[in-house]
């Protein structure tokens, strides 16, 4: 009896070592299987990858089409202006045929722009009076802001001043220089 | 010849005209806007005293019919360095008294060889009476430091006695001033007239070649400036490189009214000279232009838009009270006011063609005066006694100066067709118009007496417009 105790003894000892054994060469079954392609849930995120490759540089962005008048300053504008003068005839406010067909080019002209302020300056020839001149220059500029209105350009957007006889167009004293002196000259003030 | 005969007969002449009681010295003002002028409103309103004994005493004839003939030898300089000031004062004496055409003044080159009296009890009566005198003028200039002490008589050569006897001190930076004032002083005297030599004409000017900032085309700025009546002593009174145009004097000669385009379209301005300061009685906001003082100097009538058509409208000095007075779809413009402050003469083109029409400062009783002239345009109202209404009427090319009687509705003509000639404006006492010409190339101011003879040209430099006759 005895024997058998012993025996089964070193038969348990041998089975423990032996079971130590391979225990060591198996993976634990708790261990879970490492993350594959950086998951949402790796607790540590694999390190950046770095790249020499250039990325495609995006194109710069294209400027509104524009027509090149709008881009000039307002005193290029008005030094070569897009706006055409109305002439009258002597010591007359009213447009005539030539002048209305003027003042509604200039109207297109004012609703392709449609953010340009514009003056309206009264001028006359040199035969009147400074004093008379100033009063017909302003008549003149009035009938023209009135026909502006007329074809549905907003009031607002047209002052009038008179300069008389002060800033004649063409310094002679002819009926050539007289006719392109007595006219309306628009001015863009604001675009 | 007794030599007491030329003694200054001081007890003959009224206490209050004695040296030293009638002295009076021009005020020095400190003036702003570098305006070296002396304002002798103060002085000018000493009204000439009553001569006791009898005016006709002291008031030298010429030969019947004929004007007094008078004698401006030099003034004697007491010092070498009032010798300058002497010879200025001897001039601008002889030209002041010559401009009213009331004596007749002897060339002075006919008397070069007189010898000049050294005191008043010295005059060689005799060889003034050879010349053919009834006038000769004593004077003589002393320098005192910065200021000048003149003493002046007028002898009446037939009688050898002085009737004007005065003094005066004051600064040495204008000697000019002194001669104008012997000259009013004189013709006042004399003659009962109130003469212009202390008066000055404001009016727009190109002169100083500036060029406006800000626009596409090369356009001329023009600024105000004054000056004495016959172009002396210029000062610049606007200063903003802008249309400065159509200056106006206030009556007391201590504002001038014009039109600015300083905010880019016309309007009114008031700048009080002597003080610096500037006014605006409309305040912007609506164009308004040719402002016109009422002969009290409380209102201003002026032309403005502001209702959509240049009607004439009437407002206070200080900008309160607005009345509009004219109401027609027409121009209604170039304002001036009767010399008693109830009617408005102005320019109109409701006929078809500008023409001058009267209207009473009320708005009412509208009345058209010129009818036979194809274009009438900028009246000048003259001041009384005379009752007439200067304006610039078309007579070809250009403009002359013309004159309607209100009485009798007749029309006379100052200038005949030499350039054009525009812009009247009468002198205080009437017997003068400035105007603006085109004679001598450019525009220029000239004066006029009011009979068309006298012309004279008043300033050369750059382009000059627009005159306005200070009182």
């Amino acid at each position: 009896m005895q024997r058998v105790m012993r025996t089964a003894a070193v038969v348990l000892v041998l089975l423990s070592l032996t079971a130590g054994a391979c225990a060591k060469k198996q993976p634990p079954l708790a261990q879970p299987a490492p993350p594959l392609g950086g998951s949402p849930t790796a607790s540590t995120p694999p390190p950046p990858r770095t790249t020499t490759e250039a990325l495609p540089v995006p194109p710069e962005p294209l400027a509104i089409a524009e027509d090149g008048i709008s881009a000039r300053s307002l005193e290029d504008l008005n030094r070569d202006s897009p706006f055409k003068p109305a002439y009258f005839p002597l010591d007359s406010a009213e447009l005539d045929d030539d002048g209305r067909a003027v003042v509604t080019a200039n109207a297109a002209v004012m609703r392709k722009y449609p953010t340009w302020m514009i003056t309206v300056e009264g001028h006359c020839d040199e035969r009147g009076t400074p004093e008379y001149n100033l009063a017909l220059g302003e008549r003149r500029a009035v009938a023209v802001r009135t026909y502006l209105v007329s074809l549905g350009i907003a009031a607002d957007r047209v002052r009038v001043v008179s300069y008389g006889k002060e800033f004649p167009f063409d310094p002679g004293h002819n009926e050539k220089a007289w006719a392109s002196n007595r006219r309306a000259h628009f001015v863009i003030t604001s675009k | 010849m007794n030599i007491r005969n030329f003694q200054f007969p001081r007890r003959q002449l009224p206490r209050r005209q004695l040296r030293g009681a009638h002295v009076w010295t021009p005020v020095v003002l400190a003036f702003l806007l570098g305006i070296g002028n002396w304002q002798l409103g103060v002085a000018r309103g000493q009204q000439p005293l009553p001569q006791q004994p009898s005016e006709v005493a002291v008031v030298i004839s010429g030969d019947p019919g004929t004007p007094p003939r008078y004698a401006v030898p030099d003034f004697i300089a007491a010092s070498p360095d009032a010798a300058e000031a002497a010879k200025t004062i001897t001039q601008v004496l002889w030209d002041d008294l010559a401009f009213e055409r009331e004596f007749y003044l002897i060339p002075r080159d006919t008397y070069s060889t007189i010898p000049p009296a050294r005191s008043p009890d010295q005059v060689p009566f005799a060889a003034w009476r050879e010349l053919g005198a009834d006038a000769v003028f004593f004077g003589t200039v002393s320098r005192m430091g910065n200021d000048i002490r003149l003493e002046v008589r007028l002898f009446n050569i037939r009688t050898q006695q002085s009737v004007f006897s005065k003094e005066y001190t004051g600064t040495a930076a204008n000697p000019r001033l002194y001669a104008h004032t012997i000259s009013d002083e004189i013709h006042q005297q004399q003659r009962a007239l109130r003469g212009v030599a202390r008066t000055k004409l404001a009016f727009s000017s190109d002169r100083n070649r500036e060029r406006m900032v800000g626009t596409a085309e090369n356009r001329d700025v023009k600024e105000v400036y004054i000056a004495d009546y016959d172009g002396a002593n210029t000062r610049r009174i606007t200063t903003n490189r802008q249309l400065n145009i159509f200056p106006v004097w206030s009556p007391d000669a201590r504002a001038i009214a014009y039109t600015s385009y300083r905010r880019g379209y016309p309007d009114l301005f008031i700048a009080l000279i002597y003080e610096g300061i500037q006014q605006e009685p409309t305040k912007g906001g609506t164009q308004n232009w040719l402002g016109m003082y009422s002969p009290d100097g409380t209102r201003i009538v002026f032309t403005s838009n502001r209702d959509g058509n240049p009607e004439l409208y009437v407002i206070n000095r200080d900008g309160s009270n607005l009345r509009r007075i004219t109401n027609h779809p027409a121009i209604d413009t170039t304002p001036t006011w009767s010399p008693t402050g109830t009617q408005i003469a102005f320019t109109s083109d409701r006929a078809g063609t500008p023409q001058i029409y009267v209207i009473g400062a009320d708005g009412l009783n509208l009345r058209r005066l010129t009818t036979n002239e194809s274009w009438a345009d900028r009246p000048t109202w003259s001041p009384a006694p005379f009752n007439e209404i200067a304006f610039a009427g078309r007579t070809g090319p250009g403009y002359d100066i013309k004159i309607y009687d209100l009485a009798t509705g007749a029309t006379r003509q100052l200038t005949f067709g030499e350039g054009s000639s525009e812009s009247p404006a009468y002198s205080p006492n009437g017997r003068h118009v400035a105007f603006m010409s085109s004679r001598a190339g450019r525009y220029q101011i000239f004066t006029i007496g009011r009979d068309g003879n006298g012309i004279k040209q008043i300033t050369r430099d750059g382009a000059n417009f627009t005159p306005s006759w200070s009182n």
